[in-house]
């Protein structure tokens, strides 16, 4: 599908779907007469993540993206669709781990760094015995950067850099071969977002491992993928190879997101304020969910939701005004 | 100089230190900066570095037992470090603006965004409230909301989160305050949305005349919209300079090393240049330039002896490098 030829996908994902159920309680609603609401969170989506590689999926707050990392990590179950593992080295069905935004709320506050790597090791019985135990921590904290001395400290006394070290040291313990990486750098500075990036491309080569990587930065996606899915209210509007996509963003939201994002090197100072929001996902717009801020909407694009179509070149994207030769 | 070009905010050597069972911290030290109308400083830094602090001290904001402890705060000519509480409560919404990252801590759900414009701008301006609520319709106007009329009736809950952003931009402005002090504006919004926000902040202020303070760790939103950027270390300035200087020719190591690290949407490199270690905390701040133990051109004198930020034409920084003599 999205594959070219000689790569081997560590995941599939056909057709997922999640949708919440928002409904004000039942009494609530009986009383006030509201019908039940549904918000469909992910719908209809389809990928794959090249083995060894790197998926990005970018797109506004809102659009899904943490509830796609959330499917494939397995803490929520998709409403409809399937994902599909591929097997590991040690031939039995990849698991994947995931890491945080905010490496401070995902650490255990109250245990020690050393405690907080060696969980997994014993939920998982990967090690036995305090003495290998303290070991691969001591490992693991190397492999992150920081020094094994580090393990008899508690979160609070790291940066925020350092203690997103901890998370990432925390999630390979587990000895995944697949990393869901949901914004790991938005809440860190500029400065400490090299470090971690860094970090994590050393350690996909070092150790062969493949991302599911999540962010709303252009220019961080742009450094980390070698493919990008570009999500708007729950789908995919355009799908394909990193470079392609910001060398030649086809989808009229890409290129929105492209032009839009204040940008360092080439700053726009002359910007007319435009209006434009996002529309509630609650209450999605009809037809292509994009069509109210579409520069190219016509009358077909506010009534019927495009399919997605897949280019001569591998990519994909969803719109009626975008010429793609099949 | 000219009256027009006399800074709308002029901070003196500003220091601030908050007194502490292990002795006093001091959190801001020797901070000097000035904003002329119409112009807009972007403060940048590292978290922690004093940003939001240097705000504060200026809105007289500061949690206590944190103090200014050194230095002078002036506005439009007026001291304001030493004036006591009531006076500055004053100063507030009337001379200086504020807007903070989350819309939602600046709007009361409870009241509509009608009563809620009206209510600061009858607090601040002698008008009759049939006045203060066509002025609330324009400034809703100014900032960009569609059918202002009806709008200044809803509640903040019932408008998106740019457009919240977008309100509180519009409270700030309310009492045409002189000065604005903006902290991470638009970290809480979505990024398409930025970009609107950023632009908006910078027509108003160009338009009546608004000397900005804005407060971020976007760079791309400082390129698009800072006149002049200021650099903060471990509670001092760095480096400060206009914008394009800053940004593209930085002369400070630390500025050097925080441009390089931002990936960038052109070329793609294998590996992101990046600093290492990470800012000291305010209580283990090295003896020389806070930066040495981080910098690849420390030098013997960066250990011992603290460089001042030290103006080269239209830019300044701190740095034994920049200082004429040898590191
Ligand atoms: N557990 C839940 N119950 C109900 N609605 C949910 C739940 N989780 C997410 N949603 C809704 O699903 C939509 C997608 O949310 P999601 O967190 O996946 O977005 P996101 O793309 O990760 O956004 P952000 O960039 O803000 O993190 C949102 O409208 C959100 O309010
Ligand atoms: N009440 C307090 N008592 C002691 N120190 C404080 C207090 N409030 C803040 N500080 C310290 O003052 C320093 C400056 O904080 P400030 O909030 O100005 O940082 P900032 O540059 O705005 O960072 P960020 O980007 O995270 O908002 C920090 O090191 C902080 O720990
Ligand atoms: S003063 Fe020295 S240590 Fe500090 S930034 Fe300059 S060269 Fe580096
Ligand atoms: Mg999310
Ligand atoms: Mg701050």
């Amino acid at each position: 599908m999205t594959m070219q030829t000689g790569e081997t996908a560590a995941l599939t994902v056909s057709r997922l779907t999640k949708t919440f159920d928002v409904s004000a309680p039942w009494l609530n609603r009986v009383v006030e007469r509201k019908p039940r609401q549904l918000l469909q969170a992910v719908d209809d989506v389809s990928f794959s993540v090249p083995a060894g590689g790197c998926l990005a999926i970018v797109g506004e707050s809102g659009c899904g993206k943490s509830t796609v990392a959330r499917l494939v990590t397995g803490l929520y179950r998709p409403s409809a669709g399937d994902l599909n593992f591929a097997n590991g080295r040690d031939g039995k069905t990849l698991r994947a781990q995931m890491i945080f935004q905010d490496p401070y709320a995902s650490l255990n506050p109250r245990w020690s760094v050393k405690n907080i790597i060696a969980e997994p090791l014993r939920e998982l019985k990967l090690r036995t015995g305090a003495a290998e135990i303290t070991e691969r921590v001591e490992e693991l904290l190397r492999i992150v950067g920081l020094s094994p001395s580090d393990g008899e400290k508690y979160p609070h006394e790291f940066s925020g850099g350092q203690r997103q070290r901890i998370s990432i040291a925390r999630a390979l313990a587990s000895e995944p071969e697949f990393l869901v990486c949901d914004e790991p750098t938005s809440a860190l500075d500029v400065s400490v977002q090299a470090q971690v990036l860094n970090l994590m491309r050393e350690l996909q080569d070092r150790l062969g491992l493949t991302y599911l990587f999540i962010s709303h930065d252009m220019s961080v996606v742009h450094h980390m993928s070698d493919r990008v899915a570009v999500m708007y209210l729950g789908r995919i509007v355009e799908e394909g190879d990193t470079e392609e996509i910001f060398a030649r963003p086809l989808h009229p939201y890409t290129q929105l997101l492209l032009q839009t994002i204040p940008n360092v090197r080439t700053p726009n100072r002359d910007r007319e304020p435009a209006n434009g929001e996002v529309p509630s996902p609650l209450n999605p717009p009809s037809g292509c969910t994009f069509h109210p801020r579409c520069p190219l909407a016509t009358a077909r694009c506010s009534s019927e939701a495009p399919k997605i179509r897949t280019s001569s070149s591998g990519a994909r994207i969803a719109c009626h005004m975008v010429d793609v030769e099949e | 100089m000219g009256e027009a070009d006399k800074p709308v905010i002029d901070v003196r050597e500003l220091r601030v230190e908050f007194p502490g069972r292990r002795g006093s911290v001091t959190a801001l030290s020797d901070v000097s900066l000035s904003i002329k109308a119409g112009e807009i400083l972007g403060v940048v830094g590292e978290s922690g570095a004093g940003k939001s602090m240097t705000g504060l001290a200026i809105q007289g904001l500061l949690e206590r037992p944190g103090h200014i402890s050194g230095g002078e705060i002036w506005l439009a000519g007026r001291r304001i470090d030493q004036l006591n509480d009531q006076a500055m409560e004053q100063i507030r919404g009337r001379e200086i603006g504020a807007i903070f990252q989350d819309p939602l801590t600046s709007l009361n759900p409870l009241f509509t965004v009608g009563a809620q414009l009206g209510e600061t701008i009858r607090q601040h301006l002698p008008v009759s409230k049939r006045e203060a609520k066509l002025r609330a319709i324009q400034l809703l106007r100014d900032v960009g909301i569609p059918s202002p009329e009806e709008r200044v009736k809803q509640y903040p809950h019932q408008f998106s989160g740019g457009m919240r952003q977008r309100v509180v931009i519009a409270l700030a402005l309310a009492a045409s305050p002189k000065l604005v002090i903006a902290d991470e504006p638009t970290t809480a919004l979505d990024v398409s949305i930025q970009a609107q926000v950023i632009s908006l902040l910078r027509k108003l202020c160009k338009e009546k005349q608004t000397a900005v303070m804005l407060v971020t760790h976007d760079m791309g939103v400082i390129a698009e919209a800072a006149d002049r950027v200021a650099v903060m270390y471990a509670g001092r300035l760095i480096e400060l300079g206009p914008v394009e200087q800053v940004l593209h020719a930085p002369r400070h190591p630390y500025t050097q090393g925080l441009m390089a690290s931002i990936p960038s949407l052109d070329g793609r490199v294998e590996k992101l240049s990046q600093i290492d270690g990470s800012m000291p905390r305010l209580d283990a701040i090295p003896i020389g330039c806070a930066f040495s133990p981080r910098c690849s051109h420390a030098g013997p004198r960066c250990l011992k002896e603290r460089p001042e930020l030290t103006f080269a034409g239209e830019g300044a920084s701190a740095c034994w490098l920049n200082a004429g003599g040898t590191a």
